[in-house]
């Protein structure tokens, strides 16, 4: 089976985001980059299913050219070939725009894949559009935030999380499927695996090969402020013994903040 | 108009989505026009007259068969169908699991711009973006707006057959799985009972889950680490890599409030954190915070919360 997993690189969870006000975007300067979490999940996903059933896994990246470390690191963990599509703009914080370019990419460049698999969300920006984006623009059926996932031929079952609970789906191939924590655990990357791929060519897509026009991709969003929120000051902290401050604590949650 | 998707879990229309529509009321309110709510499925039309006092002027269902069962292809049509024909300005959804796996598939398929009303990095960095496109299709976050309260008349009824081709749905929910019956989401609760590192173990996760019984419309969260040793599901993970809350009350036990934690929590609107370390950060972050051993202090805050609900 084909499968393609699009990844995108994003600052670490550790980082402590600052703000360039008058750019209205997020510092990028000592920031650490690593591929975001959840696209890890859809691409030792992807691996387990070309391990049960052959075929090719193909990663993509929509970004600069920065982005194809995050790429060799796929290539390190397993996949077949890496694909950059180059994409100089800032973040946009627009799915839909990410969408567009990643549904032309597939039909120009990757039709005939029977699974598109991502991560959930993408780590910071925290859109969680672009999966189901992408499934409405090729007309496919999709299922996100999957925790477990079953191929059986040209048909497909997914457990998905939902409020309180789970849900199960199930949907025919080719399909989008955006993964979950909790789908598997990712691979390390072999030491062998890291050579080869040093090895491997990753080539470059336009926007132009992908016949998009500079006016094409105009955001149909628009940034008007990005901050940090305003810092939570430190309370009170409350003395005495366990039976004391318990019952402290439950007065002022009661009557003073009355929150319980 | 403002449009409101009504999402329907066990037969009854979520909180979420009747937040989303107080708030399409009050903006409907400022600039003149009406909210509209949105019911879709097999056969919906008995779910749309208690909709009034939640603040619709209008309600529409969307009817047809092949909805009888939940399908993001099969709802999507019928949305689209629905902004082609009604034009709204904008469309509302409730950022539940529903409303993420659907509005972007209308956006797309509407061509326009989707807002998440949020904060991004999972809350250390608020964003505010304006739609360039119309109609304007936004997810608001559960638990940031009031339902409507104030007066209404009775709403108008319009059922409409949706139309959906034989071959369109590729995919459907065949069933739910439930964790615990009635457990509601971090994300819906008002307030979040977390446990971390200093839990221990899986089992006594038992105490937080006592103390969530004791609390209405509570619900027990965790941090990466206890998530990450296996002591409860990633369901209910707080934090980056995890959910964003935003709860009337989040209570901290055992958590020492790493930055990814406290980015998912920190709008909560009142914390209170129990913890054996008094340096661990998330007492820089708690209005009240207790120094000490946490199975010491829950028996006694047990005692103190059946006192409260017997009052």
């Amino acid at each position: 089976m084909n499968i393609c997993v699009f990844v995108k690189r994003v600052p670490d969870t550790e980082s402590r985001v600052k703000i360039n006000h008058e750019a209205k975007s997020v510092v990028q300067d000592g920031l650490n980059f690593v591929i975001s979490p959840y696209d890890e999940y859809a691409v030792e996903e992807a691996l387990r299913l070309r391990e049960a059933n052959g075929g090719a896994v193909r990663v993509v990246s929509v970004g600069r050219d920065e982005a194809v470390q995050t790429l060799r690191k796929c290539l390190a963990m397993g996949a077949d070939e890496a694909f950059l599509v180059k994409d100089d703009a800032p973040e946009t914080y627009d799915g839909l725009r990410t969408a567009r370019i990643l549904a032309r990419a597939v039909e120009k460049k990757f039709a005939g894949a029977d699974l598109f698999l991502f991560g959930k969300q993408a780590v910071g920006t925290d859109n969680s559009q672009v999966p189901a984006m992408v499934a409405e623009l090729l007309g496919l059926p999709q299922a996100n935030v999957v925790t477990k996932l079953e191929i059986g031929g040209t048909s497909a079952t997914a457990v998905r999380e939902i409020e309180g609970g789970a849900e199960k789906l199930a949907f025919s191939l080719p399909a989008v499927v955006s993964a979950q924590k909790g789908l598997n655990e990712p691979r390390y990357e072999t030491l062998k695996g890291i050579m080869a791929a040093k090895k491997k060519a990753i080539p470059v897509i336009s926007l132009e090969d992908l016949g998009f026009g500079a006016e094409d991709l105009s955001p149909a969003v628009e940034i008007t402020n990005l901050d940090i929120p305003p810092q939570r000051q430190a309370g009170r902290l409350l003395q005495g013994t366990p039976e004391e401050t318990a019952r402290e604590l439950a007065s002022l949650l009661h009557n003073e903040a009355k929150v319980i | 108009m403002i449009a409101v998707y009504m999402e329907i879990r066990d037969g009854k229309v979520k909180k979420g989505s009747l937040e989303a529509l107080g708030e399409a009321k009050r903006k409907a309110g400022e600039t003149g026009t009406q909210a509209a709510a949105v019911l879709a499925g097999a056969a919906v039309e008995g779910l749309a007259s208690g909709l009034s006092a939640s603040g619709a002027d209008k309600v529409y269902c969307l009817e047809n068969p092949a909805l009888a069962g939940y399908s993001s292809q099969g709802y999507a049509k019928a949305l689209t169908d629905f902004v082609n024909e009604v034009r709204p300005e904008s469309f509302f959804f409730a950022a539940t699991a529903m409303g993420r796996d659907l509005a972007p598939r209308l956006a797309a398929a509407l061509g326009v711009g989707l807002e998440f009303t949020r904060p991004i990095y999972a809350g250390k960095a608020l964003l505010s973006l304006k739609l360039t496109t119309s109609p304007q299709i936004a997810t608001l976050r559960p638990n940031v707006f009031p339902v409507f309260s104030g007066e209404t008349g009775a709403a108008e009824v319009i059922t409409k057959a949706t139309a959906i081709s034989e071959g369109l749905i590729k995919g459907r929910v065949e069933e739910i799985l439930r964790e615990q019956s009635a457990e509601i989401d971090v994300t819906e609760a008002e307030v979040v009972i977390s446990g971390g590192r200093g839990m221990k173990g899986p089992e006594n996760f038992a105490l937080l889950r006592e103390l969530s019984a004791l609390i209405p419309r509570s619900a027990v969260g965790a941090s990466r680490s206890a998530v990450d040793s296996g002591w409860i599901g990633h369901g209910h993970q707080v934090g980056q890599t995890g959910k964003t809350v935003s709860p009337n009350l989040y209570l901290a036990f055992g958590i020492s409030g790493a930055i990814q934690h406290l980015a998912g929590m920190s709008s909560s609107k009142v914390i209170a954190a129990v913890n054996k370390d008094p340096e661990a950060p998330i007492f820089k972050v708690a209005d009240y915070g207790v120094v000490g051993d946490l199975f010491e202090v829950i028996p006694h805050l047990k005692d103190e919360l059946k006192k409260i609900a017997a009052e």
